[in-house]
C-alpha cells in the first residue's frame, strides 16, 4: 500500500518542488514550472504541433524503420554465416564506437545539405549498429538442437528464417531496437539543431538564439515527453509480439 | 591427413580474412576519391586523409585537443559512476524506494541529453563543465539501470546464507551483494562510457568547449575537408579504444558469474 | 489411414524388406594430433517395419552415429544407405526426435504450429495437412492441447509433441536419440507404451537409441549393443519377447530377465574392459612424468 502511495506521491512532490523553487529562484533562465506548462499547451496542443513535432516524428520513424529493415536484412544472413560475420565485423566494430556527431560535418560535406533525406539517413544509418549486432547475436544463440531439429525435416530457405530463424532473434532484436529508438531521438535533435527549418531541435535552437526560455523548456520538455511516448509505444508492441517469449521464461524459472 | 598442418591455416584464416576485408575497404575508399565518384573536395582519398592525421599527430594542438576531450569524457564518466552506483544500490535494494522513484526514472531516462544543449549554454556556459554535466547526465542512466538489476538480481540464496551465519547488513551489502553486481555495472560501465564519449564530442561539436569536437567544428566552417576528415578517423580510434578497454572489463566481470552463464535459458 | 491398417495386428516382428542399412561408418572429428575417433567401424542393417534398439555405455558415440544416419553428419568413412540410396543430407524419408524435447520445440509456436513446420514444405493441400497435424496428435493423446504453447506443458507432453510432429511429416523410419531420458520414470512408462502403440498404428520402422537396458529390451525386436568408443558393433541380439508387450507381464517373463542380463554384461564387460584400459593409460602417464 504504502508503495503504491509513494509511486504516486514521489512523482507528484518532485514537480511540487520544481514549481516552489522556480518560484523561489525567480531567476529568468528557469521559469516557472506553471509557465512551462502553459506555454507548453500553446505551442504543442496543437498550434504548432504539425509545423514542428510532425516532421520531426517523421524523421524519427522513417530513420528507425529504415534501420530495423536494413538491420535485418544484413543481420541475418551474417548471423548463419561464419565467413560473412569474419569479413563484416571490423567494419560493424569501427562504426559502431564511432561517435555519430563526429560524422555530422562530414556528412554535410558528402550530402552537400542535410534536408530531410540526409537527416533520415543519418538518423538511420546510426541506429543501424544496435539493431545489427543484437541481431546477429540472437540468430547466432539459436538452440542448436532446434537448427539440427529444422535441417532434419528438411525446412529450409525463407521458411526456416521466417518460421525458424526469425522468431528465435526476436526477443534480442528488440533490444537492439530499445537501444536504437532512444538514440533515434537523439539523432533527430542533433540533426535537426545542426541545420533545419522546422522539427523541434529547429525551435530549440531558435529559442535558444532568442532568448525565449519558456519556449525553450516546453521544447525540453516536448523532447522528454516524445522519448518516454515513442518507448512505451515500443515496449506496448514488444509485449504483444513477444507474448510467448515471457510465457516461456517464467515457464523455464520454475 | 592429406593436408598436414590444416590447423594451422583453420586457425590464421579468421584474422587474415578480418585482415583482407579492411584492406579491401581502405582501398575501396582510395579508388571512389581518385576516380572521381566522389569528387576529392568532398571525399579526400584515403592516403591524404591518413597523412594528414599524421601530421596532425605532430602538433601540439591535436594532443592538447584529445587530451581535453578525454578529460571530459572521463570526468563525466567518473561523475556518472559515483552518483549512478550508490543510487542504484539504495534503489535496487529497497522495494519500497525503487518502486518510489519508478515513473521519474522512466520518465527522464529516455529524455535526449542532447535536448540539453541549449539550456547549457545559457546556464553552464561554453567551458568543460557543460561537458562533463552532459557526458555525466547521458552515462548516468545505463549506469544506474544496470546496477538496479544487479542489486535486484542478487541470489536470495546467498543473502539467506549471509544472513543464518548472522552477518549484518553492511557486510553483506559489500561481501554479497556488491560482488554479485558487479558484472552487471560492468555492463553498465561499458556502455555509459560510449555514451559518455558521443556526449563530450557533441558539447564540444555544439557548444565549441574546446577539444576533438571544436576543432572539427572549425576545420568544416574553414572548409579544411581533408582535417575534418582526419579527425573524424581520430575520433573513431579513440571510440574504438574506449570500447575495446571497456568490453574486456566487461568480459572478465562477467566470466565467473553464473547468471551469464549461456546455459540458463 | 491405409498405413494404419496395414499395420495392424500382432506380425510385425515378421522380417521384412531391408530399409535402412549402415555399410562400415566410421566418424573422426579433427585431424592430425587433436583428431577423436568417435566411431570405429559399424555396420548393421534395420528392416522395414523392424524396431531395433541400440545400446551402448555412456559418451560411445551413440548420438554421433544417429546423426550420421540421419544425415546431419557426414561420416568420415562408409554408406549409409536407405532403400538402396545413399543418404548425404536428410531424407524426406526419416524424423528425428531428440532426448532435449524442450529445445528442439519452438516456444514462439503453438503445439499445432509446431507439429505443421515440417509439412509446410510437402506439397499438400491445406487439409491434407491439418488433418495429418490433427491425426498425429490424436495419436499421442494431445488433440485437447492443440492451441496451447510447449511451455505450458509438461516435459513428457512436450516430448510427445516432439513425437506426433515426427509422425505428421509420415516418414518410413524414425530415429529417436534416448528420447525418454529426460522425464521421470512414470512418464517414461507411459511414452514407451506409446511409442509401441503409434508404431503398430502407423506402420512405422524405429532405430532407437538408448543407454537403458531395460528399456532396449523392452520395446524392440533386436538390440545392437555398442562397444565403447572408438565405436564398433559389439552384438546383435534378437529380442522374441510376445507382442503386444506390457510393463508387468513382460518384465516379469524369464525371457526378459535372460536378455536383460544378456545385455547387460555385455555392456558391463565392455566397462570393466575399459576402466582397466583407463588405468593403464594412466599408470604410463604417471610414469612418463617422471623426469
Amino acid at each position: 500500500m504504502a508503495a503504491i502511495a509513494a509511486e504516486i506521491a514521489v512523482p507528484l512532490l518532485i514537480l511540487a518542488a520544481w514549481q516552489a523553487w522556480t518560484v523561489h529562484a525567480n531567476d529568468p533562465l528557469f521559469p516557472r514550472l506553471s509557465t512551462i506548462l502553459v506555454q507548453f499547451k500553446e505551442m504543442w496542443l496543437f498550434s504548432q504541433f504539425h509545423l514542428h513535432v510532425v516532421p520531426s516524428l517523421i524523421r524519427i520513424g522513417a530513420g528507425f524503420t529504415l534501420a530495423v529493415i536494413i538491420g535485418l536484412i544484413i543481420g541475418i544472413p551474417l548471423g548463419l554465416s561464419r565467413w560473412g560475420r569474419l569479413l563484416a565485423m571490423p567494419h560493424i566494430e569501427w562504426w559502431r564506437a564511432m561517435p555519430p556527431p563526429a560524422l555530422l560535418p562530414i556528412s554535410i560535406l558528402l550530402l552537400h545539405s542535410i534536408g530531410d533525406r540526409q537527416k533520415i539517413s543519418f538518423i538511420a544509418f546510426f541506429c543501424l549498429f544496435p539493431i545489427l549486432l543484437n541481431t546477429i547475436d540472437g540468430v547466432r544463440g539459436i538452440d542448436p538442437t532446434l537448427i539440427e531439429t529444422t535441417r532434419s525435416y528438411g525446412v529450409g530457405g525463407f521458411e526456416r528464417i521466417r518460421r525458424v530463424v526469425l522468431p528465435a532473434a526476436l526477443p534480442q532484436i528488440f533490444a537492439g531496437m530499445r537501444t536504437s529508438l532512444s538514440l533515434a531521438v537523439i539523432m533527430m535533435v542533433l540533426t535537426e539543431y545542426f541545420s533545419s527549418t522546422s522539427g523541434v531541435g529547429y525551435v530549440l535552437l531558435i529559442s535558444k538564439n532568442t532568448f525565449q526560455l519558456a519556449p525553450m523548456w516546453a521544447a525540453i520538455v516536448l523532447i522528454g515527453v516524445l522519448g518516454y511516448l515513442l518507448n512505451v509505444l515500443l515496449i506496448l508492441v514488444e509485449r504483444r509480439v513477444l507474448a510467448w517469449h515471457r510465457g516461456w521464461r517464467a515457464a523455464a524459472a520454475q | 591427413m592429406s593436408a598436414p598442418g590444416g590447423g594451422i591455416v583453420t586457425r590464421l584464416t579468421p584474422g587474415v580474412a578480418a585482415a583482407a576485408s579492411i584492406a579491401a575497404f581502405l582501398a575501396l575508399w582510395q579508388a571512389v576519391s581518385r576516380f572521381g565518384v566522389i569528387s576529392e573536395q568532398d571525399l579526400p582519398a584515403m592516403t591524404t586523409t591518413f597523412r594528414e592525421l599524421w601530421s596532425m599527430m605532430q602538433t601540439q594542438e591535436f594532443w592538447a585537443a584529445l587530451g581535453r576531450t578525454v578529460r571530459g569524457w572521463a570526468l563525466g564518466l567518473g561523475l556518472a559512476t559515483v552518483l549512478a552506483v550508490p543510487i542504484g544500490i539504495l534503489l535496487g535494494s529497497s522495494d519500497f524506494a525503487g518502486r518510489a522513484f519508478r515513473v521519474p526514472i522512466e520518465f527522464l531516462r529516455p529524455i535526449p541529453s542532447a535536448a540539453l544543449i541549449p539550456l547549457l549554454f545559457l546556464t553552464l556556459g561554453t567551458n568543460i563543465r557543460s561537458e562533463i554535466f552532459l557526458a555525466a547526465f547521458g552515462a548516468f542512466w545505463p549506469l544506474l539501470i544496470q546496477t538496479m538489476y544487479g542489486v535486484r538480481d542478487v541470489d536470495p540464496v546467498a543473502i539467506d546464507t549471509a544472513r543464518s551465519f548472522g552477518v549484518g547488513p553492511l557486510e553483506r551489502l559489500y561481501r554479497v551483494t556488491l560482488p554479485s553486481s558487479v558484472p552487471y555495472i560492468a555492463t553498465g560501465l561499458r556502455i555509459a562510457s560510449a555514451v559518455a564519449l558521443i556526449l563530450a564530442f557533441t558539447a564540444e561539436l555544439f557548444m565549441g568547449i574546446p577539444g576533438l569536437g571544436q576543432i572539427m567544428n572549425v576545420a568544416e566552417s574553414f572548409g579544411l575537408t581533408n582535417q575534418v576528415y582526419a579527425l573524424a578517423v581520430a575520433t573513431g580510434f579513440l571510440g574504438l579504444a574506449i570500447y575495446v578497454v571497456f568490453s574486456t572489463i566487461e568480459r572478465r566481470a562477467l566470466r565467473w558469474h553464473p547468471s551469464q552463464r549461456p546455459s540458463s535459458a | 489411414m491405409a498405413p494404419r491398417l496395414a499395420g495392424g495386428g500382432g506380425a510385425v516382428s515378421t522380417v521384412g524388406r531391408r530399409l535402412l542399412e549402415i555399410r562400415h561408418v566410421s566418424k573422426t572429428y579433427g585431424s592430425g594430433d587433436s583428431a577423436t575417433h568417435a566411431i570405429a567401424d559399424v555396420s548393421f542393417a534395420v528392416d522395414d517395419r523392424e524396431f531395433v534398439c541400440v545400446v551402448g555405455p555412456s559418451g560411445c558415440g551413440k548420438t554421433t552415429l544417429l546423426k550420421c544416419v540421419g544425415g546431419l553428419l557426414a561420416p568420415t568413412n562408409g554408406d549409409i544407405l536407405l532403400r538402396g540410396t545413399r543418404v548425404t543430407s536428410p531424407p524426406e524419408e526419416m524424423a528425428l526426435v531428440f532426448q532435449e524435447y524442450g529445445r528442439s520445440l519452438m516456444p514462439w509456436s503453438t503445439v499445432r504450429n509446431n507439429v505443421l513446420l515440417p509439412l509446410r514444405h510437402k506439397k499438400l493441400t491445406r487439409q491434407k495437412r491439418n488433418a495429418l497435424v490433427e491425426e498425429a496428435l490424436e495419436a499421442v493423446g494431445l488433440t485437447p492441447f492443440i492451441d496451447r504453447y510447449p511451455w505450458q506443458l509438461s516435459g513428457g507432453m512436450q516430448q510427445r509433441v516432439a513425437i506426433a510432429r515426427a509422425l505428421a511429416y509420415q516418414p518410413a523410419i524414425l530415429l529417436m536419440d534416448e528420447p525418454f531420458a529426460s522425464v521421470d520414470a512414470q512418464t517414461r512408462g507411459d511414452l514407451e507404451d506409446l511409442i509401441l502403440r503409434v508404431r503398430e498404428e502407423f506402420a512405422i520402422t524405429i532405430l532407437f537409441v538408448t543407454h537403458d537396458i531395460d528399456e532396449s529390451v523392452y520395446l524392440s525386436d533386436r538390440v545392437i549393443v555398442l562397444t565403447h568408443g572408438p565405436t564398433e558393433v559389439k552384438a546383435s541380439i534378437d529380442v522374441d519377447l510376445p507382442f503386444p508387450r506390457d510393463q508387468i507381464a513382460t518384465k516379469e517373463l524369464p525371457d526378459f530377465a535372460h536378455l536383460r542380463g544378456h545385455v547387460y554384461r555385455l555392456i558391463n564387460r565392455e566397462q570393466v574392459e575399459s576402466g582397466e584400459e583407463l588405468a593403464a593409460t594412466l599408470k604410463t602417464a604417471t610414469k612418463g612424468d617422471r623426469p
